[in-house]
């Protein structure tokens, strides 16, 4: 199958042409399909260019838990706040963590209640905060798949100023894929990748995941057509009872992957056992800073246990929109107590949420 | 979040380069890729480069984020 162009990424007649690919496909396999993305940038795609809408019915599209905002445990918002409710403390973090619901408090309102609460670009401008304010301790709460932890890990490794320290709330993908393919409900038939993970990870940990698991998977851009063409290549594979991993997104993910970017990861950060909001705890499907660089580490710095966190409110319904179980619209609270001016979950808080997306685009 | 956005290298020097993003211009960080020279275009992901792309297919991808920039209606500075 040929792989596009960039010239033809947003090209309706290209579009139409995919989509009658589609068809074909379809109505060849001759069954009901259900693919699962697990990105916040595709379901945005998706969503706003109405891509469901033009697709036969018999091919679903679920969005999974692809956004580290949303997966992002209670517990670590609240450690992040124990420790900006202290003295001398400045929290750093994306600007899409700020308004994420914790047990009690959000980031945001710990700001409103005056601690020293900061939305930063990226770590390079936590680490200047730092070095701007020694007499205070500078924390940055990281979080992000792969595609963001080599920032973190290339900012560690050149010696930032000892009042920095990282919350590491890292996520990783291939094992959430694992879990979801686990699912018995679930049915998943293939799988789009993200191909912004891939350019770092490279296909080879996709690949594995085909082959263990027997089932089609393919690393797609972001672009409409970069999504069709990969549903066109996943029922491809279907039809033919393949299961590998391909690569639609070749003007930037190679097979090997960012080289640099894996070498930091693996110097800075072990993989470990880790908890994803509504989800549950995940084998190797987080980070922690290594014991060599601990001095970074927020968690030894500062020693705060959580005992008690609430990951899902309440009526809140995110774990089930995060495992594919559910539509937004399919919750009790979409739209009518859960808003994004007023979100009770973290799905209707990030850019990036399922739930947030539904409810722009609904 | 892992959202990333192509430009065009301008000047480098050491780690940082200064980029081009469709004529808004901004300090990346370069350390994470090979190669990252004046003229190449770099994918770049919260301030840092994250892969090389090609001229051709970066100058493509620069318009369909500009036009996502316009037709949203959203502040360039949110994501240059």
């Amino acid at each position: 199958m040929q792989i596009l162009g960039t010239k033809q990424l947003r090209d309706r007649k290209v579009s139409e042409k995919i989509v009658r690919i589609i068809i074909k496909l379809l109505s060849d396999i001759n069954r009901k399909i259900k693919i699962m993305h697990v990105c916040g940038t595709h379901e945005h795609t998706i969503s706003k260019y109405g891509i469901r809408s033009i697709l036969p019915k018999e091919l679903e599209i679920i969005s999974g838990p692809g956004c580290p905002v949303c997966v992002c445990p209670a517990a670590d918002i609240d450690k992040a706040i124990e420790i900006g409710k202290r003295e001398n403390t400045i929290i750093t973090t994306f600007g899409d963590m700020l308004r994420v619901p914790a047990t009690n408090l959000s980031l945001a309102e710990l700001r409103a209640q005056g601690a020293d609460v900061r939305i930063v670009y990226g770590p390079n401008d936590a680490v200047k905060i730092a070095k701007e304010n020694p007499d205070k301790e500078v924390i940055f709460f990281a979080i992000g798949f792969e595609t963001t932890v080599p920032l973190i890990g290339y900012e560690i490794k050149i010696n930032p100023p000892l009042n920095f320290s990282v919350i590491c709330a890292h996520k990783l993908i291939p094992a959430a894929l694992e879990l979801l393919i686990g699912i018995d409900q679930l049915n998943i038939d293939g799988f789009i990748s993200p191909g912004h993970v891939a350019s770092i990870i490279g296909t080879t940990p996709f690949q594995l995941f085909s082959d263990a698991y027997h089932v089609p998977n393919v690393v797609a851009g972001f672009e409409p057509n970069d999504v069709l063409m990969a549903l066109a290549m996943l029922l491809k594979q279907i039809k033919n009872k393949e299961h590998k991993t391909e690569n639609e997104y070749t003007r930037v993910v190679k097979s090997e992957g960012n080289k640099i970017a894996q070498k930091i990861i693996a110097d800075v950060f072990d993989s470990v056992s880790s908890p994803w909001r509504g989800i549950g705890r995940i084998l190797d499907g987080g980070l922690a800073i290594k014991d060599s660089y601990s001095k970074y580490d927020a968690d030894k710095k500062f020693d705060i246990k959580i005992e008690k966190s609430i990951d899902i409110q309440p009526g809140c319904s995110c774990h089930l929109v995060m495992t594919g179980k559910i539509y937004p619209y399919e919750c009790k609270l979409f739209k009518k107590i859960c808003t994004p001016v007023n979100p009770v979950g973290p799905c209707m808080v990030s850019a990036e949420g399922t739930c947030a997306i539904y409810y722009k685009y609904g | 979040m892992c959202l990333a956005i192509p430009g065009k290298i301008l000047e480098v020097n050491g780690d940082k380069a200064n980029v081009d993003f469709n004529g808004v211009k901004r300090d990346v960080i370069i350390a994470l890729v090979k190669d990252a020279k004046v003229g190449k275009y770099v994918l770049v992901h919260a301030g840092y480069a994250i892969e090389l792309i090609n001229e051709e297919e970066a100058q493509e991808t620069l318009k369909l984020w500009k036009n996502i920039v316009e037709e949203e209606g959203l502040d360039e500075s949110l994501f240059f």
